[in-house]
């Protein structure tokens, strides 16, 4: 039974046995989730902007609240008392429809997402499988409000994140396939139980094959999520907004709402399948500090995700296909062959297992401070002197 | 049995006036096949301002504003190819040190102008970033000259015979400081997407512009340069004092892709803004003392005739035709702007791109759509 439905209903002293009590406790985790879907999507955006501010050499909504960090509920404040447009010869059933199917399809994921190492709201033996299936939806709600909303900016937005939604489905399915036959499970608990503490016992580390699909399902995610360099369905300087060109008011915050809650999304099944969930070493692991970690770790993800937005430009639309079928798919079907073999070498050397993965660790390790010194020497080398102090002179 | 058929139609799109990536308000009315674009149909004219018919109405030295307006994003040049025009027309010489101030303020200008051009492309290819550092510089460029004009954007600053104002004190030392620093924050952009493999992607052998086809559709600028041709007006017809300077013209060499695609545009434009600043140092180095403008009569009356005058402006070959009656205002103004040949090539070109080609083609043309409309 599910984790925290039982909590809940410890708290209320409730028998889970009565159909009422049992309502009442699943309102209560939908709320709970709804909230904390809520506050990540707003907070996001805070993020997001305050980012990228901070990349482009301006400062970021910094007005409502201490630092700007209430600024999405007034943005959120403001769509709400907007005129609700329907454009002439929509499709009103659809217009209406699409943003809250967007919405559900991610709401949807958050049933299964893990909350730390001990915190579910649903621990689904087959959540890995619920989670790609029920975001699927989304694709659905995008491709409805192309249609309804009787522009062509749109149509051709919703037509463009329909074909790659569902061609990027494939390569997150594959990729996350090695680390299920490694863990045998569908399972968030369980993949979050086969994992250990310290970075190279994670999966992601487990073989050079894991390593690779992780890159995979990041990239393939992205793509998924709507996010740079595959923007393409709601590319601005091409296609206006995409899907969402008629919307205003809060159907159009629904939209935004969904995508910034998927790009949290992102960031914890990455967190979950492959970067070791909350594990803590030494010792030091409880709930709540697994909670913390497995947060820093899926907003650790989110942080790359924004990075890469705001540095990249985005792919055309032939370029992104072709990258799908003839790139990474192929390449996700070697990474589980590949990992299948793995496992069986594993089985009979399996001391080579933990050379591999240190071997892989140190690597990373070599690459992250090449990077950093790489950062480093750049920021020396520029000696950034702005205007004001030119003009100060 | 019918046999029946399925039919297919191409869809018709309006892209524009309020199309994000237009560049202004410029409208192409676009036939596609799905995402492939079929025919391509420029609409001209929505920022038409019959500037070349005020001047009729005009004493000679009130249209200098006026010209300010032709092109907004370099308005400088605008006014010099103007007041050159004038100047040649009435036989005015204008003092060494006006034509210092002109080219250092000029090159000033295309500076900030070219990196409009490639941020906006940049933006144009869904990167934010770089366009908000080139913007970011650009606005520097805007104090300065706003420190030797008054105005940032529609500036006015040069007049028949030579110039408004002189250098203030420290516009030298703060736009050699401005040198000094722009320059390793170019590399910097340019590291961070002229080198990027997606931007390459998007913009190698894309829109590829042939030399002859080039010559044939009369493109200017760097626009003529991308597709190879060794052309500039400041070397090959060199004008004020461009020929006691030093500078290189960088043209379209196929960088990654083929002589005339896209990059190859955008990268002369990057370049060109290195020469830009050695032109800039330059002068600093050479600039003399003395006046800074030639008296000029107030009520001009240049005699009868006719002239032609081309300078090299960001968008290339801005030419002004004046005919003269003798009288107190221009019979006749005719501006030949770069944006308008470049707009012309692009029917030929869009056929069987991608939409989102036909925004990187707009972005790599720089077409400015006053400077188009007039």
């Amino acid at each position: 039974m599910d984790i925290l439905i039982q909590t809940i209903g410890d708290i209320i002293n409730a028998d889970l046995g009565s159909p009422l009590a049992a309502f009442i406790a699943l309102l209560l985790v939908s709320l709970a989730i709804l909230g904390f879907m809520s506050l990540t999507a707003g907070g996001l955006s805070f993020i997001e902007r305050r980012v990228a501010g901070r990349m482009q050499s301006r400062i970021g909504p910094n007005r409502v609240g201490p630092q700007g960090i209430l600024q999405f509920m007034a943005d959120g404040l403001k769509c709400a008392q907007k005129e609700d447009l329907i454009p002439d010869g929509a499709d009103r059933l659809l217009f209406k429809l699409a943003p809250v199917l967007c919405f559900i399809g991610v709401f949807g994921t958050f049933a299964v997402l893990p909350w730390g190492n001990g915190f579910f709201a649903s621990e689904l033996n087959v959540g890995l499988l619920y989670l790609m299936s029920v975001t699927s939806l989304v694709v659905i709600g995008m491709l409805m409000a192309g249609w309804s909303s009787n522009n062509k900016w749109s149509l051709l937005g919703g037509m463009r994140s329909a074909a790659q939604m569902v061609s990027y489905e494939i390569p997150v399915a594959l990729s996350l396939l090695p680390v299920i036959l490694l863990c045998g499970s569908l399972s968030f608990k369980e993949l979050i139980g086969a994992q250990g503490a310290m970075p190279w016992d994670w999966n992601i580390l487990n073989s050079p094959f894991t390593f690779i699909s992780f890159f995979i399902f990041f990239l393939a995610a992205l793509a998924e999520g709507n996010r740079t360099p595959f923007d393409i369905p709601e590319g601005e300087s091409e296609l206006v907004a995409g899907y969402c060109t008629e919307y205003s008011g809060l159907r159009f915050v629904f939209f935004f709402f969904a995508e910034w809650a998927n790009l949290y999304v992102i960031g914890a099944v990455a967190a979950a399948v492959f970067l070791g969930g909350g594990h803590l070493p030494f010792g030091l692991e409880s709930d709540i500090v697994s909670l913390l970690v497995f947060f820093a770790k899926s907003f650790f993800m989110v942080f790359i995700i924004i990075w890469l937005r705001w540095t990249l430009p985005r792919f055309r639309v032939d370029q992104m296909m072709t990258l799908c079928w003839k790139t990474l798919i192929p390449l996700s079907f070697v990474m589980l062959f590949g990992q299948a073999i793995t496992l069986l070498i594993y089985h009979e050397l399996t001391f080579l297992q933990s050379i591999v993965s240190l071997v892989l660790f140190a690597i990373c390790v070599l690459v992250g401070v090449k990077f950093v010194s790489r950062v480093l020497v750049n920021i020396k080398e520029q000696k950034y002197k702005m205007m004001h102090t030119l003009t100060g002179s | 049995m019918v046999k029946e058929e399925l039919k297919t139609e191409y869809m018709t799109i309006n892209m524009g006036p309020q199309h994000p990536s237009t560049h202004g308000v410029i409208r192409f009315v676009i036939k596609t096949d799905g995402e492939i674009i079929h025919h391509c149909e420029p609409d001209v004219g929505y920022l038409h301002r019959s500037i070349e018919k005020i001047a009729e109405l005009m004493p000679w030295q009130s249209f200098i504003p006026y010209t300010d307006r032709v092109d907004y994003v370099a308005a400088m040049n605008a006014n010099w190819s103007y007041c050159m025009a004038v100047e040649k027309l009435a036989g005015i010489e204008v003092p060494e040190r006006a034509e210092y101030l002109r080219v250092i303020v000029s090159e000033l200008n295309r500076i900030s102008s070219h990196l409009v051009a490639i941020g906006a492309a940049d933006m144009d290819m869904g990167a934010y970033t770089p366009f908000i550092h080139a913007l970011r510089e650009r606005e520097s460029i805007n104090d300065l000259l706003e420190l030797i004009c008054g105005a940032r954007l529609t500036y006015n600053y040069m007049s028949l015979g030579g110039v408004r104002f002189d250098a203030p004190p420290l516009f030298k030392e703060k736009t050699l400081a401005f040198l000094d620093h722009f320059e390793p924050v170019h590399e910097q952009i340019h590291r961070l997407i002229s080198d990027n493999h997606i931007f390459q992607k998007r913009f190698r052998k894309v829109a590829v512009v042939s030399a002859d086809m080039a010559k044939k559709y009369n493109l200017v600028g760097p626009n003529l340069r991308g597709s190879g041709v060794k052309f500039d007006v400041r070397k090959d017809e060199p004008y004020s004092i461009y020929d006691q300077l030093d500078f290189d013209v960088p043209v379209g060499k196929g960088f990654e892709g083929v002589v005339g695609d896209c990059y190859d545009r955008y990268i002369v434009r990057a370049e060109e803004i290195r020469q830009s600043v050695r032109i800039i140092r330059q002068c600093f180095d050479k600039m003399p003392e003395g006046d800074i403008a030639a008296k000029v009569k107030r009520v001009l009356k240049p005699p009868a005739g006719h002239i032609y005058v081309r300078t090299e402006t960001p968008r290339g070959d801005a030419g002004y035709f004046i005919s003269c009656d003798g009288k107190t205002s221009p019979e006749r103004v005719k501006i030949r702007t770069g944006s308008f040949t470049a707009m012309s090539i692009i029917p030929e070109l869009a056929k069987g791109l991608f939409i989102a080609d036909l925004v990187a083609v707009i972005g790599s043309f720089d077409i400015v759509a006053p400077e188009l409309d007039r």
